[in-house]
């Protein structure tokens, strides 16, 4: 009963801001602008079939990257002495106390045609390169804005795996590489799982990265929902399904990443 | 900066006074403004404000919500007029002043009834959306007698007959911004933002109505178009136009020609003035271009009427007027206060062009649902039309795939241990 009265803020809440607006989600998606019920919305979506095909690719694409980038670094600050391992992780927060448009907008001074990178390779007779407002440019910006989400899960599951395991595992006979692949891969799958989670999420449905680095080239699902809400055509319907459809692809992600992990493994999720 | 500027100002006013004692009246090279001879005076001290108007209500605790642009009403800055608070002075009236970023966005905030305000200013064709949607209130003109500086010319516009609903604020037109150093040639027609040896240094409107503008001016159609295989062949156009394009933006225009970064671009041509870059100049295409004009308008879900009436008066001044379009940087269509202008402002031919170039432009229009569905739709089509977007990352992919397999081998072998075990 206490635990009931105590959960009733987090309730009130979910209620306001989770179940209703959901609610007014899923009644716009299926209603016209006059209110009466239809599907149209879903088929004017589906139009845009190739948009949401090219966002779920690059959101792939940088979730995969950042899983390269994570583990390895993720697994090199687990095995440092705690001192060491508290200086590493709060590196790799640092960047994450600046604003996202900020470091964002960093990166366009940055890879611009006349930007800081150009300039120093001019130095040297190298360039300029065009690297701004390609879709190299999209990924890099979401591989580094979410790097961090992939690198603390894996690195709060490896923490976990004693060294003891890897000097039991060569005792028994697997050499380094052995002992990696059948010791600290499986049990940091759960890792891997929230860490896929957490990144593919925000990449599939950003709309500020495409813009500020793609030069607006790159449409994706994100500034397809913007463009219903705040831009040429008004269509908060037509939106609003488009919202379902990235929630639907959202969800089956989820379903995906969960195979990775068994349910006793679970209680090393950080999530 | 700011004292450099009263200094300036302050040096035009006695000009003017000395030049103008006998009370000439104000006319100018250039534009139709000089066909009439203005019967304004351009001395500053000839336009006082009417007190007892705007005393009507002190002491009411009256107040307006304020719509507008950013950075579209003089501030205080560069030592002009801070309008706000000196209406607040005047009237006694408070003024809540916000943004919005786009005209979508203003009509998306009205729309929800998210919120009420009392003044808007939004573009021609968001005036008659809103007209034809009856979200705005008739203005009353009795009101408003500073309505009577107004330039006959922008009366009575096309996106709202007979001036019922809006009064001009302020106006431009849509050219071709280019660096000098990095565009040889002299543009004179928009084929120049499809021309291949400017691949990469092209930045196009990041709208659909402007992007659009520019397409079927090309073409030689109307702004307004609703025929589909126009727009069509308009949206083919802008798909030819990709690879060229380094950019679409819209703010972003000024720092990438500020830096030379891009040496052309679309834009709007008074926002060539306030880049600081004295290589940019601006040219006029010749198969015509857009001439926009955003309005002042009162929402039906106006609180105050009376108060924003007095207000859009107040912007209507013309001591007021004419410091607010210097810091604006467009044109006003308010002659008094045009005759106050500075002549280099006056008589600048990208605020002012010459009739020949206002002749061939034209206005955007509200367009029918469908052909907004439509627009959205191509230039969606436009965005999303991707180079090779399935080349990349190959490599990520087949990592995952290891990954998978790795994972389904060890489960198997998991599944075999326990079967081990039970056996033992």
């Amino acid at each position: 009963m206490k635990a009931k009265i105590a959960a009733a803020p987090y309730l009130l809440w979910a209620a306001l801001f989770i179940v209703i607006p959901m609610g007014l989600v899923g009644y716009y998606a299926v209603t016209d602008a006059n209110g009466a019920f239809t599907l149209d919305n879903f088929a004017q979506g589906m139009h845009f079939a190739p948009v949401i095909g090219s966002s779920v690719w690059l959101a792939i694409i940088a979730t995969a990257l950042c899983l390269l980038i994570a583990y390895p670094l993720a697994y090199l600050i687990s095995r440092k002495s705690f001192n060491h391992q508290r200086t590493l992780v709060l590196l790799v927060m640092l960047p994450m106390w600046m604003n996202f448009l900020l470091r964002t907008y960093a990166w366009m001074t940055l890879l611009e045609n006349n930007g800081v990178t150009n300039r120093l390779l001019g130095l040297i007779g190298l360039g300029p390169y065009e690297m701004i407002n390609t879709q190299g440019a999209v990924i890099l910006g979401m591989v580094y804005n979410y790097l961090p989400f992939m690198i603390l899960p894996l690195y709060s599951v490896m923490t976990k795996i004693e060294p003891f395991l890897m000097e039991a595992a060569s005792d028994l006979g697997c050499s380094p590489g052995e002992a990696l692949r059948r010791v600290v891969l499986p049990l940091s799958m759960p890792g891997i799982a929230t860490g896929i989670t957490m990144v593919f999420v925000p990449s599939v449905s950003t709309f500020v990265i495409s813009v500020m680095l793609g030069g607006g080239s790159f449409m994706l699902i994100g500034d397809l929902i913007e463009m219903q809400f705040l831009g040429n055509a008004y269509n908060p319907h037509l939106g609003a399904a488009l919202s379902l459809v990235l929630m639907m692809i959202l969800l089956i992600c989820m379903a995906l990443t969960d195979m990775f992990s068994n349910p006793e493994e679970k209680e090393g999720l950080l999530l | 900066m700011g004292n450099n500027r009263l200094r300036k100002l302050s040096a035009v006013l006695c000009a003017a006074a000395l030049f103008l004692s006998a009370g000439a009246p104000c006319f100018a090279d250039g534009f139709d403004f000089d066909r009439n001879h203005l019967p304004y005076s351009d001395d500053w001290n000839d336009y006082p404000y009417d007190e007892a108007y705007y005393g009507q209500l002190k002491g009411t605790g009256a107040s307006i919500n304020f719509y507008n642009w950013g950075e579209y009403v003089s501030d205080g800055s560069d030592g002009l007029v801070d309008i706000v608070a000196e209406f607040q002075r005047l009237t006694d009236i408070k003024v809540y002043y916000t943004n919005f970023a786009t005209n979508e966005e203003l009509y998306a905030k009205l729309k929800s009834g998210a919120a009420s305000y009392d003044v808007i200013v939004p573009s021609d064709y968001m005036v008659s959306r809103m007209i034809k949607e009856d979200m705005l209130l008739p203005l009353d003109y009795g009101n408003i007698p500073n309505a009577k500086y107004m330039n006959e010319d922008f009366m009575d516009p096309g996106y709202d007959p007979g001036s019922v609903y809006s009064l001009p604020y302020a106006w431009n037109t849509v050219g071709i911004l280019y660096n000098t150093k990095m565009v040889k040639e002299t543009p004179d027609s928009w084929s120049i933002l499809w021309d291949e040896d400017y691949a990469g240094q092209i930045l196009m409107f990041n709208n659909s109505r402007d992007a659009f503008g520019v397409a079927l001016k090309y073409l030689g159609y109307s702004l307004n178009t609703e025929d589909p295989d126009q727009l069509r062949e308009a949206a083919e156009l802008l798909k030819e136009q990709k690879p060229l394009v380094q950019a679409y933006v819209m703010d972003q225009m000024f720092d990438k020609m500020e830096n030379n970064e891009a040496a052309i671009a679309a834009y709007y041509a008074g926002d060539a003035l306030l880049i600081h870059n004295d290589d940019i100049a601006i040219a006029m295409p010749k198969e015509g271009t857009n001439k926009f004009i955003d309005a002042v308008c009162i929402p039906k879900t106006a609180k105050n009427k009376l108060a924003a009436e007095m207000f859009i008066n107040f912007l209507n001044e013309p001591t007021i007027n004419a410091q607010n379009t210097e810091y604006v940087g467009y044109g006003t269509a308010n002659l008094a206060a045009y005759c106050l202008l500075d002549e280099e402002l006056r008589e600048d031919p990208i605020l002012y062009p010459p009739q020949e170039i206002l002749d061939n432009s034209e206005m955007f229009i509200n367009l029918s649902d469908e052909t907004n569905l439509l627009l959205d739709q191509l230039w969606t089509e436009v965005k999303a039309s991707n180079k090779n977007v399935w080349g990349w990352g190959v490599l990520p992919c087949a990592t995952i795939l290891a990954i998978v397999i790795g994972k389904a081998r060890y489960r198997r072998r998991i599944a075999k241990r326990h079967k081990y075990m039970a056996e033992d």
